[in-house]
């Protein structure tokens, strides 16, 4: 198959609007500004190149403490013979990592069942202004998933029409999926702390 | 001939009890996986029936057993407490799975450790989830404290002789 | 375009109150509760409801009761120590996740598992792909006061309880796969087993075919009611039965085929208007394609049903072993079979090559290995004690499968710790619920029922 990869197609669309964009284990993946992606997502769906018409996930990653945490305390397998781990191992087709230092990234899946495709949309957003547009409008699932995100991450998605808690109660503070909110700080609303 | 002036009220407290055993209006307060196992005990093939307690009332008006089944999280404990609330004495409130006991191996912001911290429970029944045997014998064990319970729906202080009883019932 | 969905609050608060023009009454507008415990919601969701008379006018849904912290909790621990927490997401067809997961971190590893292992993943995925399925039918069916349905199927679901049980330890929270391969290897008579089983089920599939499907009080509330249009359902992410129901074929093991599944024959049953009876008949449908998945893996599965060669290994004591070990008499021991915990059953080193991969740092030795030599042992330390462990190298994969209830994606982010940096699931009812106003507006308030128990709503994979 000669078709070009999805990520090019998206360079050659949108040149300014591409951060970066790699291959890594066959996940086609393309990183964008923010302030494009209503653009680009519009044209994902509409553009009949891609006609990604399902939005299959929407999420987002907080890379605060990322590769920051020791390696592990042991290096090595000693199986009889001592193993490199697989972290250590220098790939021929290594991961980059996330292109900017944004502390988020927002993450989209978009799956075309026409054409059979799957691609990865990535948008890094900035810790002092965790902002960006919303596509509920694009797709009436993101709706939940932007609120999902926004209970999860605190990331605000303007545009949105409804964006309250929807996992965690109102009164519920901070934002548990971000990496500093320590695993068990609980907010019982009725009962001890326990 | 009679032990006493308690005679024939404790022999009424046996009755009562016993009646009340046979009779168990459980509410099935099902919230997770636990509940899986809840509907294969309450199914044919382990027949909770058989004790009596074969009848779910989906109301807390009408039920005297609360199985709290599953996972009870931050956000669903104000409701829990409700629902016990609203249940008439006697009651009787059994923690279904270890979530429910301890809260598991979910050791996070989101969910109670155990419910216990909220409302009372009379029986513990561990297991995640609880194989339906091992329901069942929860279910004997409470059975067995509602006999042993006052007709007035007071709970007896129980002996270390009751401990050891009921800690035979272990498989 | 999409209009913006309004909560049950705001739009109370702009009109509630309008006068009927041809009897001059003053209507007013209804607001009920249902949930988080009610009886006709399996599972704990609330839902607020706007009345008009009998009709829905709008619903507000509110989830999260059984937020568990899934994807917090997979940051806490190894990779392999997630996998009894994808057991709790659909814990009715747990396999399906433990899979979906498992494969996610193979890619991440790039790391080719056996064949025989990813058919045995299959046959089992499939039995929990049916067992989803009844208690899916069978809840909704109860709830329309078919009571004995739900009795058949749970009976049905039991007999292949038995058979999980018989190869994974455990009925419902199985904790399978690892990382790699499996726990263990089918156990013997599996084949015959699965047959019998498999017998029961389709005699109960029979008997509630006869009882329900064409059963007017049955057809007609399910007929026509929570329909859903095919552009809808794709906008709102929607997989799965349901939204084969509405007629369109997207079924990841068919469009994106992974472990084994383009090598049997299987149809993807579609549906034409989307509504309850549809996805009713493409639920009883794929039953019986997955039982025909696992027939035909059952007769194509490399080394056959049993892979165990009772020809060499004579069977000592775990304990005995670990004895003679210590004192270095290795020699006695080479060869041997270490007699169990039950639990483990399947899992020795007859077969454990033939459904692990033999890559010391991501699998676990054979328990004989353990035991026996201090090399093992090691091995087994290296992945077990805290801070070690599988160590995949710096990436972010998305791995789908078919859940029962529509793709079931793991995206995992690693950051070259033996602690994953960023597990999410695609959970699939999340979309299907956040259509869920699609479904029911405009219906009567009785429809809501049959359409909610068609949703096949799992809370521990919808909140996580």
């Amino acid at each position: 198959m000669n078709v070009p990869l999805l990520s090019d197609q998206i360079k050659s669309k949108f040149p300014d609007a591409v951060i970066a964009a790699h291959q890594y284990r066959g996940d086609d993946t393309v990183t964008i500004r923010p302030e494009s992606i209503v653009r680009v997502a519009q044209t994902l769906r509409d553009d009949p190149a891609f006609q990604m018409n399902l939005l299959m996930d929407l999420t987002a990653v907080d890379y605060s403490k990322f590769a920051q945490e020791p390696q592990g305390k042991g290096g090595h397998i000693n199986a009889g013979i001592a193993l490199k781990q697989p972290s250590d191992i220098p790939d021929a087709n290594p991961w980059p990592g996330p292109a900017t230092q944004a502390r988020f990234e927002v993450v989209y899946h978009f799956v075309s069942l026409p054409l059979k495709h799957r691609l990865r949309v990535k948008v890094p957003v900035e810790e002092s202004k965790p902002e960006i547009d919303s596509i509920s409008a694009l797709w009436g699932g993101a709706n939940w998933f932007e609120r999902e995100v926004w209970d999860m991450f605190g990331i605000r998605f303007t545009g949105h029409p409804n964006l309250k808690r929807i996992l965690m109660y109102a009164q519920f503070e901070g934002h548990p999926l971000r990496k500093d909110y320590p695993v068990t700080q609980r907010q019982p609303l009725i009962g001890p702390n326990n | 001939m009679f032990a006493g002036e308690n005679f024939i009220t404790s022999k009424l407290d046996d009755a009562i009890g016993w009646c009340r055993k046979f009779s168990l209006f459980q509410y099935p307060f099902v919230t997770a996986c636990c509940g899986m196992e809840y509907m294969a005990t309450a199914c044919s093939h382990y027949d909770v029936d058989r004790f009596g307690a074969g009848f779910p009332r989906f109301s807390p008006r009408q039920a005297d057993v609360l199985f709290v089944v599953g996972t009870i999280s931050h956000k669903m404990a104000p409701v829990l407490k409700r629902i016990c609330d609203q249940m008439a004495e006697p009651k009787w409130i059994v923690a279904f799975g270890v979530c429910t006991c301890t809260g598991g191996f979910y050791d996070n912001y989101a969910t109670v450790q155990g419910i216990d911290t909220i409302v009372p429970v009379d029986v513990y029944i561990p297991g995640c989830p609880p194989r339906p045997e091992n329901v069942l014998d929860g279910l004997i064990k409470l059975q067995d404290r509602i006999q042993q319970q006052h007709g007035t729906g007071i709970r007896p202080v129980l002996t270390p002789e009751d401990r050891a009883r009921e800690r035979s019932f272990t498989v | 375009m999409e209009q913006p969905q309004k909560t049950v609050q705001q739009q109370l608060e702009t009109a509630t109150r309008s006068y009927d023009p041809n009897t001059g009454l003053e209507t007013r507008d209804m607001l009920l509760n249902i949930g988080p415990s009610h009886p006709a919601m399996h599972g704990i969701i609330r839902i607020v409801a706007k009345l008009d008379g009998e009709t829905l006018k709008d619903i507000d849904v509110e989830i999260g009761y059984l937020h568990r912290a899934f994807e917090k909790m997979s940051e806490t621990v190894s990779y392999n120590g997630v996998m009894p927490y994808t057991d709790r997401l659909n814990y009715v067809s747990p396999l399906i996740n433990n899979m979906g997961y498992c494969m996610a971190i193979e890619k991440l590893l790039d790391l080719p598992v056996s064949e025989r292992a990813h058919y045995i993943r299959v046959i089992m995925s499939e039995i929990s792909r049916v067992t989803d399925h009844l208690t899916c039918v069978g809840a909704s069916a109860m709830e329309l006061g078919a009571f004995t349905v739900f009795l058949y199927m749970i009976k049905a679901r039991e007999y292949l309880w038995e058979l999980v049980e018989v190869v994974t330890g455990a009925r419902l929270t199985i904790s399978y796969c690892r990382v790699g391969g499996l726990k263990s290897d089918l156990p013997e008579g599996f084949a015959e087993k699965t047959h019998a089983a498999f017998a029961e089920v389709r005699k109960v599939l029979v008997e509630v075919d006869q009882l329900i499907t064409r059963n007017r009080i049955f057809f007609d509330r399910m007929k026509g009611t929570g329909k859903i249009s095919k552009e809808d359902a794709l906008s709102y992410g929607m997989t799965g039965p349901f939204l084969r129901s509405t007629g369109v074929n997207y079924d990841v093991r068919k469009d994106f085929p992974y472990a084994i599944y383009d090598q049997v024959k299987f149809e993807v049953p579609l549906g034409t208007s989307g509504d309850n009876l549809d996805r009713y008949y493409v639920r009883m449908e794929e039953m019986e394609q997955s039982m025909r998945i696992v027939e035909q893996c059952l007769k194509q599965i490399p080394g056959g049903p049993v892979a165990v060669d009772p020809q060499t290994g004579k069977p000592m004591e775990a304990s005995e072993m670990v004895d003679r070990a210590k004192m270095g008499q290795i020699d006695k021991i080479t060869d041997k079979i270490a007699i169990t915990d039950p639990t483990l059953e399947g899992s020795d080193s007859r077969v454990h090559d033939k459904i692990l991969v033999s890559e010391k740092r991501v699998s676990l030795p054979a328990k004989e290995d353990t035991y026996g030599n201090i090399e093992g042992l090691m091995n087994h330390f290296k992945l077990v004690m805290f801070g070690h462990g599988i160590r995949p190298p710096k990436g972010e994969v998305y791995f789908p499968v078919e859940g029962a209830n529509g793709e079931l994606g793991f995206y995992v982010v690693s950051d070259g710790t033996d602690k994953a940096y960023r597990v999410r699931v695609r959970p699939p009812c999340f979309t299907i619920m956040s259509g869920l106003h699609k479904l029911l507006v405009g219906e009567q308030m009785a429809d809501m029922v049959p359409t909610f128990g068609s949703v096949n709503m799992i809370g521990g994979e919808l909140d996580r």
